[in-house]
């Protein structure tokens, strides 16, 4: 029998209670993270009468829904303060901490989790969010639900799940200047497609992995459910440790000693299995934005745009008629003769103190041409942002330094691209209407963004570096 | 939950592939309560144009596909956001099968939860019914979940589903009473867990300083 085990084997199998004859799997929850929008599952527990099981596991975060755009007022919008009003209803009926707007810990969940020491290693998180696959990168099996699920993990702190299959993104090589894990991560979604990935958790490994920092590789978690991924891991290491360490929900002392012994050994057995496997050069990724409606619409930003005439397959060449339509651009187009209208600076892909200090080293002494957004993963890093000057770098270049939350990735908080202006943003998602009715996103890295924004069109960032630390 | 074994509907074809949640049902209207309706937001911005009047060639806009139970669309449907709302939608407008290549993960578990199936048949089988739905507007369709066949006309499909995802909407089965009786199992996991792993629950014991 093979003995092997990868990664994910591992973290799966210390989760698993129980497995029925039919294959599915009873797992333990370690780590719940709620929001506004858990309202249905919440729903659920009262029309039946009963509390969360496990309250200490489980931790809310207001970040849907919270204004972002400024200062923090009220909320105008009475649903929409409805929404952020209810979550503190729900958090404080079940005993649940709520990282809320004034706290200083509030911020998107997938920031607070890894920066507040709630995601550690080996630990299953799950959250009615299909970024959740964010936490992966600390070597957690992490992945998003639905409210059905999140009302059956606060009644229980176990969900069913049949085993995905493994798949392995190995990135060898090193990254270039002016390449990020964005980068790496759309060239992956734009190789394997938006469901390259579906049914499988991915490990991400190899030295250019390796090399990223902790940050870099939530990024590239972050990314995995674009190709589908049921979750995405990447190995625990030295790196990872240092970052745990000492942050406020991490295990202390001895218990911290322990837990590093233990995280130790989640790495893949050599010769470990994967249904699945996939190798990329890391030297030969270049900055990279996108041009269509799907994330896997993405090609390096010397290139141009596809032209639908001479795609051979009639359904592809539908798609990219169809999404050039959708975002205004003439087929063949060189990406670099794209004007924006729009920047945004952003969301639990790019909002970390890593991802602000990219784009300030571009913007610093610059001004945008283009009126924009820069909304910090969470309170925490908006602080130490602003100890660095870095919200004056953003505030001299002409934009608008605004508070933590999911802000323009989702604009269900109101802020939001006025219908046909088209936004270079540091998300996730480019699918039509994402940032508003008629809204055009072109997803990008933090630095490429703020080229964009000097440039006012879709910019290679890499001249802009030249002679500046970064 | 609503159990699913057989159903003979009008099906229609939207044939649009990696058709995400977002186009389901659009983020603003993620704060109606379920009571508001949200049949009349599926697909609300395919459907509607930005003045609100219906765009006449979206295909649940034309009178023979109106009253469709079954949508046969194209691979990756239902990807991108985590939101159960997007089959709400679908539900409440009262479609009970979607069949496509393939699914997102996340919305299949959600479909599964609300007695929605969904049916996978390969690229070449799904055009092929949608080649005929769309020769005949308002033609009906039979999905048996029992046998796994979508009856098409005088064609007959063998549909894949996951095996427990068949079993759960052909007895409409409820997870949480399922889970009640795995309790004793989940307190003896806890019990062994805490030991192994005691760095996990550490947080139960954690009160961060200066902080509630």
């Amino acid at each position: 029998m093979d003995e092997t085990q990868t990664l994910f084997d591992k973290v799966w199998a210390a989760h698993e209670i129980t497995r029925r004859e039919d294959g599915e799997s009873l797992l333990w929850v370690d780590r719940h993270f709620v929001h506004e929008g858990s309202f249905h599952a919440f729903s659920r527990l009262a029309e039946r009468g009963v509390n969360v099981v496990e309250p200490g596991l489980t931790f809310g975060v207001a970040d849907h829904y919270v204004p972002t755009g400024g200062s923090r007022p009220g909320i105008a919008d009475l649903e929409i303060a409805r929404m952020v009003q209810q979550i503190g209803e729900n958090a404080a009926r079940h005993g649940i901490v709520l990282f809320a707007p004034g706290d200083p810990r509030q911020g998107i969940a997938h920031v607070v989790g890894p920066e507040q020491g709630l995601t550690l290693p080996g630990l299953l998180i799950v959250c009615g969010d299909s970024h959740t696959s964010t936490h992966g990168a600390l070597g957690a099996c992490a992945f998003g639900i639905g409210a059905s699920e999140v009302a059956h993990v606060l009644m229980t702190q176990t969900i069913w799940q049949r085993k995905p299959k493994r798949m392995r993104v190995t990135v060898n090589g090193e990254l270039a200047a002016g390449v990020a894990a964005k980068d790496i991560v759309l060239a992956i979604v734009a190789r394997i497609g938006a469901d390259g990935a579906t049914g499988h958790a991915v490990e991400f490994a190899g030295p250019a992995i390796r090399g990223l920092s902790v940050e870099g590789r939530l990024t590239l978690c972050n990314m995995s459910i674009e190709a589908g991924a049921r979750c995405g891991m990447v190995a625990p290491d030295e790196k990872t440790f240092a970052y745990v360490k000492g942050r406020p929900y991490a295990p202390e002392g001895v218990e911290f000693e322990h837990a590093v012994d233990a995280w130790s050994a989640l790495t893949t057995d050599d010769n470990a299995q994967f249904e699945r496997e996939v190798i990329l050069d890391a030297v030969t990724v270049a900055p990279i934005v996108t041009w269509g409606t799907s994330p896997e619409d993405a090609l390096p930003i010397d290139a141009s745009v596809p032209d639908p005439a001479r795609e051979s397959n009639e359904a592809r060449a539908r798609h990219v008629r169809e999404a050039l339509d959708y975002m205004g651009i003439v087929p063949g187009t060189r990406l670099a003769d794209i004007a924006i209208d729009h920047v945004f600076i952003g969301s639990c892909t790019n909002a970390r103190i890593e991802d602000l200090r990219a784009a300030a080293a571009v913007l610093a002494g610059r001004i945008s041409k283009v009126p924009g957004l820069v909304s910090a993963g969470s309170s925490a890093v908006k602080r130490q942002a602003e100890e660095e000057g870095l919200d004056r770098i953003f505030r001299d270049a002409g934009l608008v330094w605004g508070e933590s939350g999911c802000s323009m990735c989702v604009g269900i908080n109101g802020d939001i691209i006025a219908p046909g202006e088209r936004c270079a943003s540091t998300t996730n998602r480019n699918f039509r209407g994402r940032q508003g009715p008629g809204a055009r996103t072109h997803l990008m890295s933090p630095a490429m963004a703020a080229a964009a924004a000097v440039a006012g069109r879709l910019a290679d960032v890499r001249p802009f570096l030249s002679g500046r630390k970064v | 939950m609503e159990s699913f074994t057989c159903l003979t509907a009008t099906a229609c074809p939207l044939d649009i592939a990696n058709l995400n949640t977002d186009q389901l049902i659009p983020a603003r209207y993620l704060k109606w309560p379920r009571s508001a309706g949200l049949g009349k937001v599926l697909f609300h911005d395919l459907r509607f144009g930005s003045d609100g009047e219906e765009r006449p060639d979206f295909p649940l806009n034309r009178p023979a596909w109106r009253g469709a139970k079954i949508i046969v669309g194209g691979r990756n449907f239902g990807c991108g956001s985590s939101r159960e709302a997007a089959v709400y939608a679908l539900r409440d407008y009262g479609i009970r099968c979607v069949i496509a290549a393939s699914f997102g993960d996340i919305f299949s578990s959600n479909a599964t939860q609300n007695g929605l199936l969904t049916a996978i048949v390969s690229d070449e089988e799904t055009a092929e019914i949608m080649t005929a739905l769309a020769g005949k507007p308002g033609f009906e369709m039979t999905v048996d979940l029992e046998r796994q066949t979508i009856r098409c006309g005088d064609r007959t499909y063998t549909f894949s589903i996951d095996a427990v995802r068949r079993t759960r909407l052909l007895n409409g089965w409820d997870d949480i009473a399922l889970t009640e009786r795995y309790r004793d199992r989940i307190a003896a996991f806890v019990t062994g867990d805490r030991i192994r792993r005691p760095w996990a629950a550490a947080v139960l014991r954690t009160r961060p300083a200066g902080i509630a």
